[in-house]
């Protein structure tokens, strides 16, 4: 095991080129849908328990299905309202059990993004060879059933290798969502050298974590995507910044959390300057024109004395 | 069965399992409501009997002891709800004239008939909810053994309801494969413990279809309250913030939507809680002309009957 993952120096937010995003933007704004599957029966894994209870865990079970029975529409006919497009962080398994929900996402113009095959089946314990054909099966899922390259990653239920980011990349990604190192992209150092980026996926205001892990009244949760979008918005003057909110259709389309996080929504669409934008727009946007000045930047940084 | 981490053998079109099929709340038949109102409410109350020497078989269910025994702590608090905090909850239903269901640990009605002439006295629909808090059914016991519990809690409460018993609530919301086969066969019409809706939609049972009527947890007072630890007064919030939004999405879509609260007398039945069930309640009654208040077993024969979703 190593003490550092090595995929990144040390660069502090100070001193850094400056972004610059299309139109002039001070924020990119990306929603993150995961829309994900829990297996019923799932097979046991070494390192983590997939349900709480026995199994079946039907309270377990229900409360993720919920999110595809109820809750994709209702976050759909938000994200609508605002001209937001959203960047799917997808258990691909859904293309194959409910492609009536990956339809109504391709309507909407929608980008697909690999979240593995199901939510319930870890990284953990897989070898090498089994990891990238999870990998690539899962880019292959995307392709086959919407066309669309798989550009994204973010690993199922964030259960990670020390070879994830490497096997992603070398996959043929543009982009991992599983670092929160950062509120702006940066570059990320693979084995095989490839032009690869982190994009800033936030943890922090990520549903899940903000209603399950931290157990945090739905007003509140409003409140902090606002809070968090001032303070991008204000330092996105010198240097573009990236707000994300990846959401769960299980977790805020519930009739006494969606509102809350709608008034956000409004407050942030109604400034000038936020660029709306998908996870693939950001990550290509930097790459063209970003990437190698950070590359510079970052070995300067490194060599202060030099 | 024993798969490999790369094996998908449930991978297909539509559920991983066989108990129902998958169907988008929004794009099924709506449900209507009578008076073309547009959001129906059910406010279940769980009577619960928490013994305490638990045997925690497949789990402890929320509320449990989990004190070195004699956990009389908890013993005593959770039995408080039987005692006073029911009565403060039912007193509030009936100063705002909502009708309700009662889900009642069977066992109760061996140790306290007079709660049980109190709960009949009410009026409100009796529904099973188990033998007690640590018979919890679950993957691994016996088929037999959890017909037998079924069986002995519809037994125990049927001289306590004017009808017949019709819906059920599994202690802590927990089943085994074959529960709903079980309940169905047990001649019960509904269960509430799949929260993967909010109306009702059937499962399929060894013996016909079994309605699953969702009771939200995500709402729950003592999930809010005693899991989630947020204040009395932002539970009365949350539960207000559901009321409008479903209103206006029923409003907006031409669709009935229910509204489920599902009410622990131990957790909202404290005095320095059960205000802050007035003021739901109170907010609730400020919407009356809009909202359609049954005992679920109505609010299901009403959505089952609309034409257009009877399949």
């Amino acid at each position: 095991m190593k003490s550092d993952p090595g995929l990144y120096d040390y660069w502090p937010y100070v001193g850094r080129p400056a972004l610059r995003w299309p139109g002039n933007a001070r924020v990119a704004l990306w929603i993150a849908p995961n829309i994900e599957f829990y297996e019923w029966m799932p097979p046991d894994n070494p390192k983590r328990k997939p349900w709480p209870r026995p199994l079946p865990d039907v309270l377990g079970y229900a409360t993720r299905d919920y999110g595809n029975r109820v809750g994709q529409q209702r976050m759909m006919r938000v994200l609508d309202r605002y001209g937001l497009r959203g960047s799917v962080s997808l258990s691909t398994a859904m293309l194959i059990h409910h492609p009536e929900i990956i339809e109504m996402a391709a309507a909407r113009g929608w980008e697909f993004f690999s979240h593995g095959i199901y939510n319930t089946r870890y990284s953990y314990g897989l070898d090498e060879a089994q990891e990238r054909a999870m990998i690539e099966e899962s880019m292959q899922l995307i392709e086959r059933h919407t066309g669309q390259r798989c550009a994204g990653y973010l690993a199922p239920a964030l259960s990670h290798t020390e070879a994830t980011i490497d096997l992603f990349a070398e996959a043929g990604g543009l982009y991992t969502c599983d670092l929160f190192h950062d509120d702006q992209p940066t570059p990320v150092r693979t084995r095989s050298g490839r032009r690869f980026v982190s994009i800033p996926y936030s943890l922090e205001l990520n549903d899940t974590i903000v209603y399950v892990v931290n157990k945090i009244e739905p007003r509140r949760y409003g409140q902090m995507i606002k809070d968090a979008f001032d303070r991008l918005y204000a330092e996105g003057e010198a240097s573009g910044t990236v707000l994300c909110v990846p959401l769960h259709a299980y977790q805020v389309s519930h009739p006494h959390r969606l509102r809350s996080f709608e008034e956000a929504i409004d407050y942030i669409c109604g400034h000038a300057g936020v660029w709306k934008a998908t996870g693939r727009e950001i990550a290509e946007h930097y790459l063209e024109h970003h990437y190698d000045a950070a590359l510079a930047a970052m070995q300067q940084a490194a060599e202060p004395g030099a | 069965m024993s798969t490999g981490p790369l094996d998908y053998p449930r991978r297909r079109l539509g559920m991983d399992q066989d108990r129902y099929d998958f169907a988008m709340l929004e794009t099924r038949p709506p449900a209507l409501w009578p008076d073309g109102r547009p959001l129906a409410v059910w406010i279940n109350l769980a009577l619960e009997h928490f013994p305490l020497n638990p045997s925690g078989a497949g789990f402890k269910a929320h509320g449990a002891m989990t004190m070195p025994y004699p956990d009389l702590r908890h013993y005593t608090l959770r039995d408080y709800g039987n005692r006073v905090g029911v009565f403060r909850v039912l007193k509030a239903l009936q100063e705002h004239a909502f009708s309700a269901s009662l889900a009642v640990n069977a066992e109760l009605a061996l140790r306290y008939p007079p709660l049980l002439a109190q709960l009949a006295a009410s009026g409100h629909e009796i529904i099973g909810h188990g033998w007690n808090m640590d018979r919890v059914h679950h993957g691994g016991l016996d088929p037999a053994i959890e017909r037998q519990w079924i069986e002995d809690s519809l037994a125990a409460l049927a001289r306590w309801s004017a009808q017949p018993i019709r819906g059920w609530l599994s202690p802590a919301r927990s089943q085994s494969a074959a529960t709903p086969d079980l309940l169905r066969g047990a001649g019960l019409e509904w269960c509430a413990d799949w929260v993967n809706d909010e109306l009702p939609y059937p499962q399929h049972t060894a013996h016909g279809a079994l309605w699953s009527l969702p009771l939200s947890l995500e709402l729950e007072d003592r999930f809010v309250i005693g899991e989630n630890l947020h204040a009395e007064a932002e539970w009365a919030d949350q539960v207000i913030d559901a009321c409008e939004f479903l209103l206006a999405e029923a409003r907006g879509l031409g669709q009935g939507r229910l509204l489920s609260l599902s009410l622990t007398p131990w957790v909202i039945g404290q005095p320095h809680r059960i205000g802050h069930l007035e003021r739901v309640l109170r907010h609730l009654a400020s919407r009356r002309a809009l909202l359609w208040n049954a005992p679920p077993s109505t609010i299901l024969r009403t959505a089952v009957a609309a034409p257009a979703t009877d399949r």
